[in-house]
């Protein structure tokens, strides 16, 4: 019989908090894409003698994660100092939390019904950001102590389509806490997984049931697809490696897209030996139970909850719930558009096939606006080739690009044209009778 | 207690300290020697007590999220002793 393989992944994510201020100093921590090194100070810079001072805005929204995540705040928390030489930090350590991280003990439930264990939410400060230029290494600290804050996941996947699930549910979750824009390709947020495969049998068979003897560590990923790609890799190499009674070891690896394959970056020999202790510049954190109960309070409704209440309070399926709470904001344009629709006697399921069917623009188009041309169709279609002539011609003079477009011969800009007239006539016009109406505009 | 040249090695490592032989073999001696006189502390009854990381006292010493200016690129590269493209610059490592 084939022996079959299980593998195990735990999951670390980190993302910069959208503060205005970084971590530690008052430098600005919206640095991206600015001038090198113009956001920086004596504390972000490591200079001796500059002393840290602690962002009450971060500690709150790290707080607010491990709400969020079901975690237990902690009363008492401390910094620590992670010691170790690498030019992207200039102090010779990262401030950073191990024995007392402000999170624990927390847990997420995935679509599948599989519920994955937070082991930690912890706040730290990211690093400088570091280009290799013709064998030398160049250092913006631009970066340089923004708040990052770290969610680890105990090793609970199985499968690469739930570590795709929960990252994305994690990327939700920040944006409706309004806490990071969470944008994986500006390094807002990044993924590190470790990755261990046993055969099933021991698993079932041998008690008590325990991890592998070695982790790989996949690290910097910044994209869903990429980690995807790099887990599926990873879990078939190791597969491959057992099979030929291989002894795999502790590492860490990349993830290099052109050959679509993961490379070693560090062996066990090198691992990494931190030298974790408290960080004496940094009193401890008291958090206090009141302070949780408020922060709790002011959390928003989360993802997984409106999607739930959007099933069950307006009977639509659950895929289209998933849908219109996407965003915060697209769940307030619907919720809105009910509003509306109710005093006009549009249903709920209108106007959420409406918005999950064409998808209009929610920075341009008010709820109400839906509910007009809902509320038009059922009232008549404009028919009249004058009045359609006139929107046509309105139409084509408001999508110049459009016609240019279609002269050329890109029959498709005729589309364009269509819902320009479609958005002017709020949904009411006649498709049949306006295409000919448009045509011929054009061609005169 | 007595430290072995390797764990000296690999102290020496981490702190990112090139030691020549004779002084591995020294230093070996002089931190075994300090380790020694700290190690004097083990012999207090320390069971209650609970772990002192901090001596002022204080907790929960936090600023508002607010920004004040920054150092000019100019005066934060002032003591790069190399510079490039208004970065520091440094000897190439590996992206890791």
């Amino acid at each position: 019989m084939k022996q079959m393989y299980e593998p195990i992944i735990g999951l670390e994510v980190h993302v910069e908090l959208n503060t205005k201020s970084k971590m530690f100093c008052r430098c600005s921590a919206d640095y991206f894409g600015k001038e090198p090194n113009t956001y920086t100070c004596p504390v972000c810079l490591g200079l001796p003698g500059a002393l840290p001072l602690i962002n009450k805005a971060a500690i709150e929204d790290c707080i607010k994660i491990g709400l969020a995540l079901n975690c237990k705040i902690s009363e008492k928390s401390l910094f620590e100092r992670k010691n170790y030489f690498y030019p992207d930090l200039p102090k010779g350590y990262q401030i950073s939390q191990y024995r007392w991280p402000l999170c624990i003990n927390g847990q997420i439930t995935l679509d599948s019904g599989q519920v994955i264990r937070i082991n930690r939410v912890h706040q730290e400060e990211d690093t400088g950001k570091l280009s290799h230029l013709g064998g030398v290494t160049l250092i913006d600290f631009n970066r340089s102590g923004v708040p990052l804050v770290e969610i680890v996941t105990e090793p609970d996947f199985h499968d690469v389509a739930s570590v795709r699930d929960y990252a994305k549910k994690l990327q939700q979750l920040f944006r409706y806490l309004e806490v990071s824009n969470a944008d994986m390709e500006r390094g807002d947020m990044r993924l590190e997984a470790n990755i261990s495969v046993h055969p099933i049998a021991i698993a079932s068979k041998a008690s008590p049931w325990r991890l592998p003897d070695y982790r790989v560590e996949l690290k910097n990923i910044n994209s869903f697809r990429f980690i995807v790609a790099a887990i599926e890799y990873e879990i078939k190499r190791q597969i491959e490696a057992l099979e030929k009674r291989e002894k795999l070891t502790q590492e860490t690896r990349g993830w290099n897209e052109d050959k679509k394959c993961t490379f070693l970056q560090r062996s066990k020999e090198e691992a990494h030996d931190y030298r974790y202790f408290p960080e004496p510049d940094l009193p401890e954190l008291r958090i206090e139970e009141s302070r949780v109960k408020s922060l709790e309070s002011s959390l928003p409704e989360l993802p997984w909850d409106k999607l739930k209440r959007f099933a069950e309070e307006y009977g639509i399926s659950k895929n289209d719930a998933q849908i219109l709470s996407e965003t915060k904001e697209l769940a307030e344009f619907f919720e809105s558009a009910l509003e509306h629709g109710k005093k006009h006697g549009v249903s709920i399921k209108e106007v959420a096939n409406y918005i999950v069917n064409r998808k209009p623009d929610i920075s341009s188009v008010l709820p109400t606006q839906i509910i007009e041309e809902l509320k038009g169709k059922k009232v008549g279609i404009i028919e009249s080739e004058k009045e359609l002539e006139k929107l046509a011609e309105q139409a084509v003079k408001e999508n110049a690009n459009a016609v240019l477009d279609y002269k050329k011969g890109k029959e498709a800009a005729l589309q364009v044209l269509i819902g320009g007239v479609m958005k002017l006539s709020l949904g009411k016009a006649d498709i049949a009778k306006l295409k000919p109406i448009l045509e011929k505009l054009l061609k005169s | 207690m007595k430290l072995t040249k390797d764990q000296v090695k690999h102290v020496a490592k981490l702190a990112n300290l090139p030691l020549t032989a004779e002084e591995e073999k020294r230093y070996s001696e002089q931190l075994s020697k300090i380790l020694d006189y700290v190690e004097q502390l083990n012999r207090v009854e320390t069971s209650s007590a609970e772990p002192t990381f901090n001596v002022t006292g204080q907790s929960n010493v936090m600023r508002e999220d607010e920004t004040t200016p920054s150092l000019s690129q100019e005066e934060a590269l002032s003591n790069a002793p190399q510079k490039k493209e208004c970065m520091f610059e440094t000897k190439g490592v590996f992206e890791d």
